[in-house]
């Protein structure tokens, strides 16, 4: 057997979720995520044009960060006439905003909210702590690099980052979404076991299901 | 006529009046924006969204009646639209109009909400039947007005025909309802406030406490399929009051004209006021809409 | 407030009591009459306020110091209350009779600094570290950078600068390296 096959068949292994205890283990998906091929070249370029105009920003704010989100909403600086609109649910956004630090407990909502978020994805890494832990680098709670646990699209520096460079973040995320580069969700398909190993190694009592599609 | 040239109309006509809906949903983001003192989006943001909802490469569902919520959702916005005459004496425009087709319709705006109803509630999400109860509380208070409202027009015209309604109303701007049944306007007027879901009868979508409401788990094609019945569904209403209270239409661009001033009164109210907790919004609309209504039909029938 | 301080020094002999401003005072007192005092405090002096409940390390010594620190609305005098608590058998007295609230502040520092409240509600739930495996983070001993760099991977590149000699260099140079501006400090 050469290494595709076993690629092949670890795809198509189910999930353990041994987390949740036995009887709940029914009630949640145990499938794996699947990568989805863009469609033909046209089709596809003109929904990352839509894509790219019409960004729903869930609300969930995970850090300190998430504070630089709401001078936006408001009319100095007004984020709706970019299409950036703000949304309740993850099911129904498609950009997650990562405001600043993320500690382990909320790590692990992001990680939920992040798979519940139906792809394409987007994430934007707002400040320095989520770059390389920015101020809180020797913190016992606090993660360092968020690309270990979910894949990145967009870091925007600073700390804190003004509403301006959030501005202007969006706009490159735009620009990137546009030319078809933020695959962000088949990366996380495709290296799923990478990204659920690094998530186990830090959220020490794991009690949701594997994948929360 | 044939069936199929009626069909083809009917698509022609639907068409048309999502867009304008759709469209009428962008301007009035952009109004309350400058209300604001935003920018605002672009007015074509809708249509983006709908593009974008639809363009997503996975979606969720959770069982049949998931499926079949945003599709009876649809089905009560087009049985709204397509039982209402649009245009006076267009042949385009004049849908399945029929005798006794404001029962239907009524019926129709009802049917909509209680598919979404059952659709939502399987979503499993706690938030969504808390959404459906204030909606389908909220629903049974506006609809109290509204209906004595029809009731009174249905006495006084004697009939239960949109298109004879309209007819009834044409020739000279004082033969409208608006001027020779004005209590009953009133009391609809109210009630389209609630019908529209704008503040301060906003509740029921609350996009602060529960979050977005009944359609929270809806997501990709179901989401678009909602926003679509939006435009649909709002435009609808419009020509529905335009056509009962208004004079109805004899050309497209009264058409557009009316429906927007109509929407307008909703925006303004709906602009200034702050939002009503479920059981205000409740006690409001069985308080003095339902009076005005009775005492509607009353002045009808005796005077 | 002196009254009040030699009124109860006259009923309980506490070891040491500070003025730190003219309304804010600290006491120390043995850990058997904390109970004690703290009653007497509420229900007679009119300390009605838990303003919170924190804890100090004091590895050295081996001892921990919790301070209780009450308000009293009507004269508007803060008053901390020390204990020092054994480190080794760290065991304290739960309060949460005397104040519901107090039982969030037992339950943080039990889980930061180990400390046990026998009797307080909800004080083995987790209140932010979910699934902790080391020992209380909070203890002196716990080496927080060694764990980070074990645990969380550091992005190499990172540099560090200390901020009054980089402010020092870069900003201020002009006037450090003129002689006619004179700076306050030297």
């Amino acid at each position: 057997m050469d290494k595709k096959d076993i690629k092949e068949i670890e795809k198509q292994m189910k999930l353990a979720n041994e987390g949740l205890p036995e009887k709940e283990r029914i009630l949640f998906s145990d499938v794996r995520p699947t990568t989805v091929a863009p469609l033909n070249k046209y089709l596809e370029n003109f929904l990352n044009w839509a894509r790219a105009r019409s960004l729903w920003i869930i609300g969930y704010g995970t850090g300190c960060g998430a504070m630089e989100l709401r001078p936006l909403m408001t009319s100095r600086f007004d984020m709706s006439r970019f299409g950036i609109a703000p949304r309740p649910t993850p099911r129904q956004s498609s950009v997650f905003v990562i405001g600043g630090y993320a500690s382990i407990k909320t790590i692990k909502r992001i990680v939920r909210s992040y798979e519940q978020m139906q792809g394409p994805k987007f994430v934007i890494a707002l400040g320095s702590c989520t770059i390389n832990g920015g101020m809180y680098y020797d913190s016992y709670n606090t993660i360092n690099r968020l690309d270990y646990y979910i894949p990145v699209d967009i870091y925007i520096a600073g700390c804190m980052p003004r509403p301006e460079a959030l501005i202007a973040g969006f706009n490159k995320l735009k620009e990137k979404i546009q030319t078809g580069e933020c695959e962000g969700m088949n990366k996380y398909a495709e290296n799923f076991d990478w990204y659920k190993k690094n998530q186990k190694q830090i959220i020490k009592d794991w009690n949701m299901p594997d994948y929360n599609w | 006529m044939n069936i199929w040239i009626k069909i083809l109309y009917a698509v022609i006509s639907v068409l048309v009046v999502t867009i304008y809906g759709l469209t009428l949903g962008g301007i009035v983001r952009k109004i309350y924006a400058r209300v604001h003192g935003r920018y605002g989006p672009s007015v074509w943001q809708p249509f983006l969204d709908i593009i974008k909802t639809h363009g997503k490469r996975v979606s969720i569902s959770h069982g049949y009646m998931f499926y079949l919520g945003p599709i009876f959702r649809l089905a009560g916005g087009l049985g709204t639209y397509l039982f209402i005459p649009v245009i006076f004496g267009s042949v385009v425009f004049s849908n399945f109009s029929i005798a006794g087709d404001l029962l239907l319709v009524m019926y129709f705006i009802f049917f909509g909400q209680l598919g979404m109803a059952l659709g939502a509630g399987e979503g499993g999400h706690p938030y969504s039947p808390l959404g459906i109860a204030r909606g389908l509380s909220q629903m049974t208070a506006f609809e109290v007005p509204f209906s004595l409202a029809v009731i009174a027009i249905a006495i006084q015209y004697n009939t239960f025909n949109l298109t004879t309604i309209v007819a009834a109303q044409q020739g000279s701007i004082l033969n409208w309802t608006l001027f020779t049944n004005p209590l009953a306007v009133v009391a609809a007027m109210i009630s389209l406030l609630g019908m529209n879901m704008h503040p301060p009868f906003s509740i029921v979508l609350a996009p602060q406490e529960i979050p977005i409401g009944p359609p929270i788990e809806m997501n990709s094609s179901f989401l678009a399929t909602l926003q679509t019945n939006r435009g649909l569904f709002t435009a609808a209403k419009l020509i529905l009051f335009m056509n009962l209270f208004f004079g109805g239409a004899t050309n497209l661009p009264i058409m557009i004209i009316k429906t927007f001033l109509i929407y307008m009164f909703s925006v303004f109210v709906g602009a200034s006021f702050p939002r009503f907790r479920p059981e205000q919004s409740m006690r409001f609309f069985l308080k003095w809409p339902t009076l005005i209504g009775v005492a509607s039909i009353i002045f009808i029938a005796y005077f | 407030m002196e009254y009040l301080l030699n009124k109860i020094k006259k009923m309980i002999k506490f070891e040491a009591s500070i003025k730190q401003r003219d309304d804010l005072y600290f006491i120390t007192v043995k850990k058997e009459q904390l109970e004690l005092i703290l009653s007497y405090l509420r229900d007679n002096e009119g300390f009605t306020h838990l303003a919170f409940l924190q804890a100090v390390d004091y590895l050295e010594d081996n001892k921990f110091q919790l301070t209780y620190m009450l308000y009293n609305y009507d004269i508007k005098v803060n008053l901390g209350i020390k204990v020092y608590i054994d480190r080794e058998k760290a065991e304290m007295v739960s309060i949460h009779k005397f104040w519901a609230h107090s039982w969030q502040y037992q339950r943080e520092l039990h889980e930061m600094y180990g400390i046990n409240f026998p009797g307080s509600p909800r004080v083995e739930e987790s209140f932010v570290l979910e699934g902790w495996e080391e020992i209380p983070p909070m203890r002196r001993d716990f080496n927080t950078l060694e764990y980070s760099i074990k645990t969380y991977y550091q992005r190499p590149g990172r540099s560090t600068n200390d901020p009054a000699k980089y402010m020092k260099e870069k900003m201020y140079k002009k006037y450090a390296e003129s002689p006619k501006i004179r700076r306050d400090n030297d």
